[in-house]
């Protein structure tokens, strides 16, 4: 390249870019087989939390007396069908908040050194990641596009609604892309732990189990009894499963909706800024021996 | 691996039990070695199960069973958790961390050096090492169980104290149960050898052990029924913890025949997979090529 990197401003910026995504996503590409096979494999535990749901739901309906047909029966909110579509809805909102290895790829990236790199490149750790995440997400939506769409078409049933209306549908879709962000900035902002100690994967582990339960992967937020339950749904974690798939079920009403996505923007704002200062702070108390 | 000519030049073979408590006490040595590690992993062990816990007891708010007529209550149900805690942390502590480690062995070829000792080789490869953290679930599963069965014998309705023969019954089934788990993850580690690496091991273990975590009448029904009888006849990942769980959770006496029939083929099951993880394993390493060089 002939001209100096810091004269050619945005359009060398776009092309750096660029590269990055094109490489990534050809990384991820190698591999497309086994990776359709392992997403479609992540469908069987909903194949038993249907059966323990229907169940757990046979067992209500009877307590109740109704007949298995004319059943009514709902626990927060969610009837048996609703249940087994709200599985279903998670599994889309982790295909984008799940962020696997990155927390741990950047404190291995401290601890090792590697993180000099973008100490003495023009290239910005944050945004590289970020860039790369996107990569492999895009890539990865390419190929499992196909087993998600299969096992939605088998269970169309469950969706007793059908689509959404238009609005909820782009809310559906906006609070999926912050929830994606949400996650990739809060795992950034713990790997960034490691400036601090050298050793995180315990840490991550606890992390990644709380974010299982108060995400709501593991069941509906609703069910939780009232006073944990409040508490439950101030917290960050919600965004990251439960809620796009509240909001595309319509179990979020339309005129909380708006609210309800301003603060899901607000807290990727907060950790966008918890990332960034984290970083800085992090590579100032940061020293790199050797070569 | 039996090696005839070992066995000639050596009559006495090797102590196992004694290599088994070297094995257990270098794995102790070693997990005491990163004592904040292994604090921090009992305690997310911890955390999975008190998450669990949580999740059926909320379940249990708005349920008085797991199905219609199952008989599977809430403190009868809390038995059954106990007893999926009781084998998995079994199968974790003692086996995961070698079936890991033989797929790891088999792509660097680090399984030359296993092969070369003059012990069997399965046995070495199944308990070198121990995971001690896992067993701090076995402590959680004690203490389900113990408020479980306290709470099962002082309710008003149907109390039940379980009698000593399904007291004992129920320590023989969990043994066989972990054996049949133990069968499964050695044969499908034993595959890494024809597959290269199998770094899908561990998922397609949760996925298929997923399946054993719930009460087997749940599946009894329309298009679960063909999953049922897999689960309980080709690959009995069903019985590992109905049978046992059953065994305790309700009285002995009134049982029908189908009943003892899971019980009697869960005795043959725990044999069947047993010899033919055996010879899934032996297969697998005759196929064995090294990787280096």
């Amino acid at each position: 390249m002939t001209v100096p990197h810091h004269a050619a401003g945005l359009s060398w910026r776009f092309s750096t870019w660029w590269v990055i995504l094109r490489t990534a996503l050809e990384e991820r590409l190698v591999y497309r087989g086994d990776f359709a096979l392992g997403t479609l494999m992540r469908f069987l535990p909903i194949l038993t939390q249907i059966f323990l749901w229907f169940a757990i739901f046979d067992a209500i309906n009877a307590q109740q007396g109704n007949t298995r047909e004319s059943s009514t029966a709902q626990i927060g909110g969610f009837g048996f069908r609703d249940m087994v579509a709200y599985y279903l809805l998670t599994m889309v909102a982790r295909a984008f908040s799940s962020m696997p290895g990155l927390a741990s790829g950047i404190a291995q990236q401290i601890r090792d050194g590697e993180i000099k790199r973008y100490l003495i490149q023009p290239i910005d750790l944050i945004g590289f990641l970020l860039l790369t995440r996107i990569a492999h997400k895009l890539a990865y939506y390419a190929i499992a596009v196909g087993p998600f769409a299969l096992v939605f078409f088998l269970c169309r049933d469950y969706f007793v609604t059908g689509w959404p209306s238009a609005s909820v549908m782009i809310a559906f879709v906006a609070s999926l892309l912050m929830s994606f962000l949400i996650g990739f900035f809060l795992e950034a902002a713990i790997g960034m732990i490691g400036f601090w100690f050298l050793e995180v994967s315990s840490l991550l582990f606890i992390y990644m189990l709380f974010s299982f339960f108060l995400s709501g992967h593991m069941f509906p937020l609703t069910l939780l009894p009232e006073g944990i339950g409040s508490i439950v749904q101030f917290l960050p974690f919600k965004y990251l499963a439960y809620f796009p798939a509240a909001v595309f079920l319509g179990k979020i009403p339309s005129e909380q909706l708006p609210m309800e996505m301003a603060i899901q923007f607000s807290w990727l704002v907060f950790f966008l800024i918890v990332c960034r200062l984290a970083y800085a702070r992090g590579v100032r108390r940061y020293s790199g021996f050797g070569g | 691996m039996d090696d005839p000519a070992t066995k000639e030049s050596k009559p006495v073979g090797p102590n196992y039990w004694k290599v088994f408590l070297t094995f257990a006490s270098n794995s102790l040595v070693r997990d005491m070695t990163f004592r904040v590690n292994f604090f921090l992993q009992c305690v997310s062990s911890i955390g999975w199960t008190l998450m669990n816990v949580g999740f059926y007891l909320i379940i249990f708010q708005y349920t008085g069973s797991i199905g219609e007529d199952t008989g599977w209550d809430r403190d009868k149900f809390f038995v059954f958790l106990a007893t999926t805690w009781f084998v998995n942390s079994l199968v974790q502590a003692f086996f995961m961390p070698n079936a890991q480690e033989f797929s790891e062995l088999i792509r660097t070829g680090g399984l030359d050096f296993a092969l070369l000792k003059p012990i069997d080789t399965q046995f070495l490869i199944s308990f070198r090492r121990i995971d001690w953290s896992a067993l701090s679930n076995f402590v959680a599963g004690i203490v389900i169980a113990a408020i479980a069965l306290y709470s099962l014998a002082t309710r008003e309705v149907n109390p039940m104290i379980p009698s000593l023969i399904s007291v004992l019954l129920y320590f023989v089934f969990v043994v066989c149960g972990v054996l049949i788990m133990y069968s499964l993850m050695i044969s499908l580690s034993a595959t890494s050898i024809w597959l290269g690496r199998n770094q899908t091991l561990y998922n397609f273990w949760f996925y298929i052990t997923n399946f054993s975590r719930y009460p087997m009448e749940i599946y009894d029904r329309g298009w679960g029924k063909p999953l049922y009888g897999f689960f309980t006849f080709v690959i009995p990942v069903l019985l590992v913890v109905n049978v046992p769980a059953r065994l305790l959770a309700r009285p002995i006496d009134p049982r029908t025949d189908w009943e003892w029939m899971l019980v009697g083929w869960a005795l043959v099951a725990t044999l069947v997979s047993l010899a033919t993880s055996r010879w899934i394993f032996k297969k697998a390493l005759l196929s064995y090529r090294s990787a280096s060089s």
